[in-house]
């Protein structure tokens, strides 16, 4: 793939995560607020998230989200630090997004069975 | 409607025309500072005749204002014939910073209506015959004379003096970015180079059996062409944006701007080749959307706009695979 090509996508899917995640922290930032004032004790916000798929698969697709969106920003950073992306950038982004994506999921494993993969 | 007005094709200033030993013309045909020891006032066209950015010989406008309101060449006075008051003006001298290169300060005196260009041009035929700078039509029409004022780049031709140095302070710098050569004399080579490199060139695909291209003027092409055309290269832009400061192999605004006009036009047949230049590791992506490039245009472009419609342009490309 070349540079061009694969900056171009880059761009496409760093954007397309920027829209999933503006949506993604308002929700969460209000759910947050609401149970927060509501009154609910961490037992009780434990019991209506375990087993939901609903809120499985909204904080699955903020997790890819963080996953992409992170690393994209991240390799800009990294290669206007070092005046050029390298093929060593692009290697640890990439490690850095399974790593992120492999926590993330681990949480909401967590959080919906009650018990840790 | 027929045809659009292009810009013209972005040409590299040669190397070898910026001779500093002599008179000598940038590639849009501004005068340097003539050598040390050769002071000669009837050798620049402030005031008496003057060439044009082609060459041509030009005489002033008959019943333009005489010497005394804008006393380019002469010696600053207000309408009463008394300097009004003076600036002090500090002005780089030599090379660039770390090769010789210092600020020195002159005094200048002040007088209604001065603009900065002026200023520079009273320093070189009254205190400092070797001071180089460059410029060629005064009224903001080439783009030569850009420099950094106060630490902004800034047309030196179309900025009042009293607009920037309000306190009677002035300094005056060669644009950021950009090799100097001498004094206020940037080498504008790389800056060119980029517009190539972003393939700002027109690729026709019509011959001269065709008929001309029939361009909708209100069409969405035209508009987007019409909004970004009128770069005229002088640079400010490029002075003014940090990821070119970052990042020295970045495209730049002017020359993404120019690709940007040429992805518009119809009648170009390299669209996708351009799109592929502008679209790599120092292209449109680069772009931090600082927007200084759009507040410092003085010619009230944006810069920012046509990047960020390249940017859309790239990607759609990309997933349609017209970039491979």
């Amino acid at each position: 793939m070349t540079p061009a090509r694969r900056q171009s996508l880059l761009w496409l899917a760093q954007r397309g995560s920027a829209v999933v995640l503006a949506l993604c922290v308002v929700v969460h930032v209000a759910t947050m607020i609401v149970a927060v004032r509501g009154g609910l004790t961490a037992a009780e916000i434990l019991g209506r998230t375990r087993g939901s798929v609903a809120w499985a698969a909204f904080y699955g697709l903020f997790v890819l989200g963080v996953a992409i969106h992170a690393p994209i920003g991240l390799r800009t950073i990294l290669a206007e630090v070092r005046g050029g992306h390298a093929r060593g950038i692009d290697a640890a982004m990439l490690a850095f997004a399974a790593g992120l994506l492999a926590l993330g999921l681990r949480a909401i494993f967590a959080v919906t069975t009650g018990s840790a993969p | 409607m027929t045809g659009l007005p292009m810009s013209p094709p972005p040409g590299r200033p040669k190397e070898g025309s910026l001779p500093l030993g002599g008179k000598a013309r940038s590639a849009k045909g501004a005068l340097i500072g003539p050598p040390p020891g050769r002071p000669k006032e009837g050798s620049l066209p402030l005031g008496g005749t003057a060439r044009s950015a082609k060459g041509a010989l030009m005489s002033p406008p008959p019943g333009r204002p005489k010497e005394g309101s804008l006393p380019l060449g002469g010696t600053a006075r207000s309408a009463k014939g008394a300097p009004t008051s003076t600036l002090s003006v500090r002005v780089w001298r030599g090379g660039a910073e770390g090769a010789g290169g210092r600020f020195v300060t002159y005094k200048v005196p002040r007088v209604p209506a001065q603009t900065v260009l002026d200023v520079v041009t009273h320093i070189q035929r009254r205190i400092d015959a070797t001071l180089a700078y460059r410029f060629a039509c005064r009224v903001g029409m080439c783009g030569s004379c850009a420099m950094t004022v106060n630490g902004r780049a800034r047309w030196t031709c179309r900025t009042h003096v009293q607009t920037v140095a309000g306190d009677g302070a002035l300094e005056i710098a060669p644009l950021a970015h950009l090799p100097v050569i001498r004094d206020l004399v940037t080498d504008m080579g790389e800056f060119f180079d980029k517009w190539a490199r972003a393939k700002g060139q027109f690729v026709p695909t019509a011959t001269r059996h065709d008929d001309f291209a029939t361009i909708a003027p209100a069409s969405q092409e035209r508009r987007a062409v019409d909004a970004a055309i009128e770069c005229i290269g002088c640079g400010v832009c490029y002075a003014s944006c940090d990821v070119v400061r970052w990042n020295p192999a970045y495209l730049g605004p002017a020359a993404l701007n120019r690709a940007w006009t040429l992805v518009n036009d119809p009648r170009d047949g390299a669209h996708n080749q351009r799109l592929a230049a502008v679209a790599g590791d120092a292209g449109c992506h680069a772009c931090h959307t600082h927007q200084s490039c759009t507040d410092r245009c003085p010619k009230q472009l944006s810069p920012t706009a046509s990047i960020a419609s390249l940017k859309r342009k790239a990607a759609f490309a990309a997933m349609t695979g017209a970039i491979q």
